[in-house]
């Protein structure tokens, strides 16, 4: 203990606070306060850096995301799209074909109606003609055979006879 | 901690390096024995005539006689270097009696400031005069004394005669000043570079970024606190890095021994208590002066301890670092003065590697002391900036 307070001298310490005191204040100015600030500015900027970079990430993924989802919905909107497209053509086929059928029927209705009163009218033309051919004949024949008696009443037997047959 | 297992490594290596070199230093130091008596009969005689020569310093020179033999001028020289020193001497020639080296600035405040050259003192050989008073360097400690130049004993082996105020320019000094310039160059250097060069730093000051970081990272927030710790980062940078150089700067074979020397040390442990002192919060007196929690009773009691506590804590800083350093000095001068005494290939040359062993630990605890004292420093701060949370987790 009396060495170190032999070895303690006053203008050391003196010297040695000035110059400390002196030092901390000068380069708390012009070093100390500069480098820390650059420090935290360019820490501050790293972690701001990562920070949007990370940002930015989740951004792109959810723009991903977005897209997907947008994607699968138009695929969805077109398989619905075409189902209803194939819906309706369906629909539009049978719709035709049930109508062409009806149609046809109609027709042919029609033409089947057409023909029995063709038919129809046709006998009845033939009939008359028939009937009108027979009176014609008869009458001839009367004619003729009226001429002859007897030729005639077995003319007139003759001719029922076949009208009969008919 | 990641560097505490080498040093172990270190000293065990010493230690084994060692092994060898005392069974041949017996047997050096036993033939060396007979020639170093025989020098000693010999420099009696030169002795009684310097005293002759000196009569009138008889009184001081008495107790610490002239250095003889090689043994005790190591010691000598050691001792020496371990003080401050007045003038700048790289070496001595003994023979002729030169020094190479400068003279510093004496400045002394008697009746008036009083500035002259070192060089009048011819190392502590001679009387220097100036202005009509007449001054002594006695111990590289400045005495007036009268045109005789004796020296009146004192008690304890130390001069009674007034000592003016000493504010020279010494040696000390001048590691300080050095230190402080190239600090300053250093640190503005790098400063400037983060402006130059968009904010990364470049040049020599680039070096000492990571140590500021980690000063910041590792030494203030987690000791002071995140809230705190921006104020004092001045003094615990300024701290750091003038102990770190200034130790580095005694391992230079310039011969500054500036942090092993009792009034640095005390300096800088002085600034930490007045930092302490003055920008503790309420919450650290309140613990101090009354400490909640205890008996009544014990208050005082637990006050007087803790006032004491707060002297002992940089009290022990100071004697830290000081020990330290002074301790790394004798030892690895020691060893380089084993050199001279071996005067062997053998005893020598493992003498050699032992020193320069012992040198790399030397800049290890060169770092490691400014740590610490940093560290240390920051503890004290952060325990006066300690927020009242503490309380509140016991209720």
């Amino acid at each position: 203990m009396d060495k170190l307070i032999n070895d303690f001298s006053f203008g050391l310490f003196i010297w040695q606070i000035l110059i400390f005191v002196g030092l901390i204040l000068l380069l708390k100015k012009f070093a100390w306060k500069p480098i820390l600030d650059a420090v935290n500015d360019r820490e501050e900027g790293i972690k701001n850096a990562l920070l949007s970079a990370e940002n930015a990430r989740t951004e792109m993924q959810n723009l991903q995301a977005d897209n997907q989802r947008i994607l699968q919905e138009a695929r969805l909107e077109r398989d619905n799209m075409l189902k209803d497209a194939r819906e309706i053509k369906e629909k539009m086929i049978a719709d035709s074909k049930t109508e062409a059928q009806a149609q046809g029927l109609k027709m042919i209705e029609q033409a089947k109606a057409a023909i029995e009163s063709e038919k129809n009218a046709a006998m009845a033309e033939l009939k008359s003609q028939v009937s009108n051919l027979s009176i014609e004949i008869a009458e001839k024949l009367l004619k003729d055979e009226l001429s002859n008696k007897e030729a005639q009443t077995k003319l007139v037997e003759k001719m029922l006879g076949d009208v009969k047959l008919n | 901690m990641v560097i505490s297992k080498h040093p172990l490594r270190f000293i065990l290596t010493a230690v084994i390096a060692c092994l060898p070199l005392f069974s041949f230093a017996n047997i050096v130091s036993d033939s060396t024995k007979v020639h170093t008596e025989a020098v000693h009969v010999v420099s009696d005689s030169v002795h009684t005539m310097t005293e002759a020569e000196h009569s009138t310093k008889e009184a001081s020179h008495d107790a610490h006689a002239e250095p003889t033999d090689v043994k005790s001028k190591i010691k000598e020289f050691i001792n020496h270097h371990l003080l401050d020193a007045h003038d700048f001497t790289l070496s001595a020639n003994e023979e002729t009696g030169e020094h190479y080296g400068f003279s510093l600035p004496i400045i002394l405040w008697d009746n008036g400031l009083q500035v002259f050259s070192s060089s009048k003192f011819h190392h502590g050989e001679k009387t220097a005069e100036h202005n009509g008073n007449f001054y002594v360097l006695h111990h590289e400690k400045i005495y007036k004394t009268d045109a005789s130049g004796a020296l009146v004993e004192g008690h304890g082996g130390h001069p009674e005669n007034v000592r003016p105020l000493d504010l020279s320019i010494t040696k000390s000094v001048v590691g300080i000043l050095f230190v402080a310039i190239l600090m300053f160059l250093l640190f503005t250097g790098l400063a400037k570079s983060y402006g130059k060069n968009n904010g990364i730093a470049s040049g020599a000051g680039r070096f000492f970024e990571p140590l500021v970081l980690y000063v910041r990272d590792e030494i203030a927030i987690p000791n002071i606190g995140e809230k705190s710790y921006k104020k004092y980062m001045s003094y615990l940078l300024t701290i750091f890095f003038f102990v770190f150089f200034l130790n580095i700067l005694g391992l230079a074979p310039l011969g500054f021994n500036v942090t092993g020397n009792i009034t640095i040390t005390l300096s800088l442990a002085v600034l930490t208590y007045l930092i302490t002192t003055f920008t503790a919060n309420k919450n650290y007196w309140s613990h101090m002066l009354w400490m909640p929690g205890v008996p009544v009773i014990l208050r005082p009691v637990l006050a007087m301890i803790e006032l004491l506590g707060t002297i002992i804590k940089p009290f022990s800083l100071m004697i830290r670092l000081y020990a330290n350093m002074m301790a790394g000095h004798v030892v690895l001068m020691s060893i380089i003065g084993l050199m001279f005494i071996f005067k062997s290939w053998i005893g020598s040359s493992l003498s050699f590697v032992l020193a320069f062993a012992l040198s790399i630990l030397e800049i290890l605890v060169a770092f490691l002391q400014a740590y610490i004292f940093t560290m240390l420093s920051s503890l004290y701060f952060g325990a006066g900036n300690e927020e009242h949370h503490h309380e509140e987790a016991h209720h």
